[in-house]
């Protein structure tokens, strides 16, 4: 379907794509990841033949995206970041003339007009002038022009930024509904996002491929190991004693005591099995009682962090290699600058799940059960 | 092509501006022939066209500034790259559909030389010259366009297109004035040339962003002058007023005015409506490569 071959793009000295190659096939939709500035959109506009690369080349079904441009171009319907709308035309004759510019028979202009805007729900104000249409209205419309005239592949450039949460749903299902008979490119900074739609991930940071392979593979690859995090009131040394002494820990870490007696634990667990249970009856029968009880398998997100972060920590030994500085110190602050301007950006909505206070809400829930099972658990005992 | 063309003609009746510009141009026009042929009572409609072509100083940036640059501005120059359709056949789309805003009000207007016919039983019109006039007039405008879109595809802020555009129609007008002005000595001529081969460079940087390039040509253009300044610098007597008067575009159209049907003169209008299309094209391109 789309074959891309080390593509690169240069912006004077500042390379955005670097030596990208991938290859799409037919009927998935594809999840193109990464933070801003990663080079998603240079890629996807590269695609799209809006602009050009510097070397290396894009075949869409074989055809050359420059060479072949005509029937490269007819094979892919394209909504770039910013809907490409004619604000002083409404949707109707916007899609009217974006479908004769795709040389759609006169005959069917109207019926497939009428479809598309079944398709993303706009029948209702297509004689509105696209300027006095809301945001989500105005990315639909722009997705209606993208799928007009059914074209194999389709390409998003983060559809959904900047709609609520309901349209971001309906934008969602209408992307799974193209799934079977169009490839979907689909670029997104929002995890959530494109691993809820997406068959297959293609994770970019500073312009390199850092990994690909299907949603399930992604995650399953770099969840082996399920972290759990408690919070005792104990003795410390007994705590200790009893993780010792526990089967399926491969480690641990250990808090001082706190001023209200209690310690923080982080157990790394063996092939992910799951101890917590075993780990609370053990616990209690020391008399050792467990306030907080979190289990964490790593996530898409986590992943995703964790690629990243290894290419903003490779990024940061380069710059430092380039200034001859080598001290250690230095290394580690420069990286977490690096890992902070990555943060800074839309990496956020990631860390939102991980800010204390939504951990601890969810923890609140998981301890509440916890507690009560080995409670009950006590009890038969 | 067609699609662009029907989109852009309508585009310039959706707003005032085509309203804006027919009325304008439809007013002038009436009001110089009321003055020219109906009060001072010449028979000549062609007098009426040669006298108010400062006109295009306002209907040519009014006209062009946002075809290309909006483009850019909205975005929507995206959609135009990504859809299997040829930048030429864009280009060519938007310039017949300014072309046609442009040519409304001249066919209103080329009801004159018959209304005057009524008060002229002796036959003094030439509609010979009339209407071939007129028809300069037209491919003096559609070269002037052309000139348009290529700086409107240049920025993506129509103001800046507008005024550089404006500037382009000036220096137009200017140039049988200037060419009088600057003395035939080979010095002059000398000078004047290199101060042209500095705006190339000039020119070959902004498009290209390549200093080394610019130089070169600079340079490399340079020499030719440099050898005939000293080896044959009598070629260069009168040459900088004889080659602007050459090029300039206004001074052909008073050749119409005087009965003189120049095709020279039109075929040069076309070439420069030509070359600009294609450096407008070229211009579009080149934005995919930067």
């Amino acid at each position: 379907m789309i074959e891309v071959r080390n593509l690169v793009k240069k912006y004077g000295d500042h390379t955005a794509v670097d030596n990208l190659s991938f290859t799409v096939e037919k009927g998935q939709i594809y999840g193109f990841l990464g933070p801003n500035g990663a080079g998603k959109t240079t890629t996807m506009n590269i695609l799209t033949g809006c602009l050009a690369a510097t070397s290396g080349e894009v075949l869409i079904n074989g055809h050359n995206i420059y060479s072949d441009a005509q029937k490269a171009k007819s094979a892919i319907g394209y909504l770039p970041e910013q809907p490409p709308l004619y604000l002083d035309m409404t949707p109707y004759e916007y899609l009217c003339h974006v479908g004769r510019l795709k040389e759609i028979s006169k005959k069917e202009l109207r019926e497939k007009v009428n479809e598309v805007m079944e398709i993303v729900k706009i029948t209702d104000v297509k004689d509105r002038l696209n300027k006095n249409l809301s945001k989500g209205y105005k990315q639909r419309v722009g997705l209606a022009q993208a799928i007009l005239g059914n074209p194999g592949i389709i390409i998003l450039d983060e559809p959904t930024v900047g709609l609520d949460p309901v349209q971001i749903v309906e934008i969602r299902d209408v992307i799974k509904s193209l799934a079977p008979e169009h490839t979907v490119i689909f670029s997104s900074h929002i995890l959530s996002e494109v691993s809820a739609i997406c068959n297959y991930i293609l994770i970019i940071s500073n312009g390199v491929l850092v990994a690909e392979d299907t949603t399930e593979n992604l995650e399953s690859r770099f969840t082996a190991s399920t972290e759990i995090s408690l919070t005792v009131k104990g003795d410390r040394d007994t705590i200790c004693g009893v993780l010792d002494g526990l089967d399926g820990v491969e480690g641990y870490e250990v808090s001082d005591a706190a001023d209200d007696g209690t310690v923080g634990i982080i157990i790394s667990c063996k092939d992910g099995t799951d101890i917590s249970e075993a780990l609370s009856y053990a616990m209690l029968q020391q008399k050792c009682l467990i306030l907080k009880l979190e289990t964490r398998k790593a996530s898409l997100e986590d992943v995703f962090m964790e690629l990243v972060a290894q290419d903003a920590d490779i990024n940061a030994v380069q710059a430092e290699t380039e200034l001859g500085d080598t001290d250690g110190e230095q290394s580690g602050e420069s990286f977490e600058v690096d890992a902070d301007a990555l943060l800074d950006g839309n990496v956020r909505s990631v860390w939102d799940e991980h800010m204390p206070e939504n951990i601890a809400r969810e923890n609140e829930a998981d301890n509440d059960n916890d507690a009560v099972e080995a409670n009950e658990e006590g009890e038969e005992e | 092509m067609n699609a662009i063309y029907t989109k852009e003609l309508k585009g310039y009746f959706r707003n005032v501006t085509g309203f804006v510009f027919f009325a304008f141009m439809s007013a002038i026009i009436g009001i110089y022939a009321a003055v020219i042929n109906f009060s001072y009572a010449y028979p000549n409609f062609e007098y009426v066209l040669t006298g108010i072509n400062f006109i295009f100083l306002l209907v040519v940036p009014l006209l062009t500034m946002r075809a290309i640059s909006e483009e850019r501005h909205q975005k929507t120059d995206q959609l135009i790259y990504s859809l299997p359709i040829k930048i030429s056949k864009v280009v060519l789309g938007k310039f017949f559909a300014v072309l046609t805003v442009f040519a409304l009000p001249l066919l209103l207007s080329a009801i004159y030389p018959l209304i005057l016919s009524l008060y002229d039983p002796s036959g003094y019109i030439s509609y010979a010259s009339s209407y071939g006039t007129l028809l300069a007039f037209f491919l003096l405008g559609a070269a002037l366009i052309s000139i348009g879109l290529f700086m409107s595809s240049l920025t993506e802020n129509q103001i800046i297109s507008a005024v550089m555009c404006f500037g382009a129609v000036l220096l137009s007008i200017l140039t049988e004035a200037l060419a009088n002005i600057i003395p035939s000595s080979v010095n002059a001529s000398f000078f004047g040339f290199i101060v042209i081969l500095i705006l190339v460079a000039f020119l070959i940087y902004f498009l290209t962003k390549n200093s080394n390039l610019a130089w070169l040509s600079f340079i490399v253009l340079d020499i030719p002058l440099v050898l005939i300044r000293f080896i044959k610098s009598d070629l260069l007597y009168g040459a900088l007023p004889s080659m602007l008067k050459a090029v300039s575009l206004f001074d052909k159209l008073d050749n119409f005015a005087s009965g003189i049907f120049d095709i020279t003169a039109l075929i040069y209008y076309i070439s420069i409506m030509a070359l600009f299309l294609f450096f407008t094209v070229q211009s579009m391109e080149k934005r995919r490569w930067s």
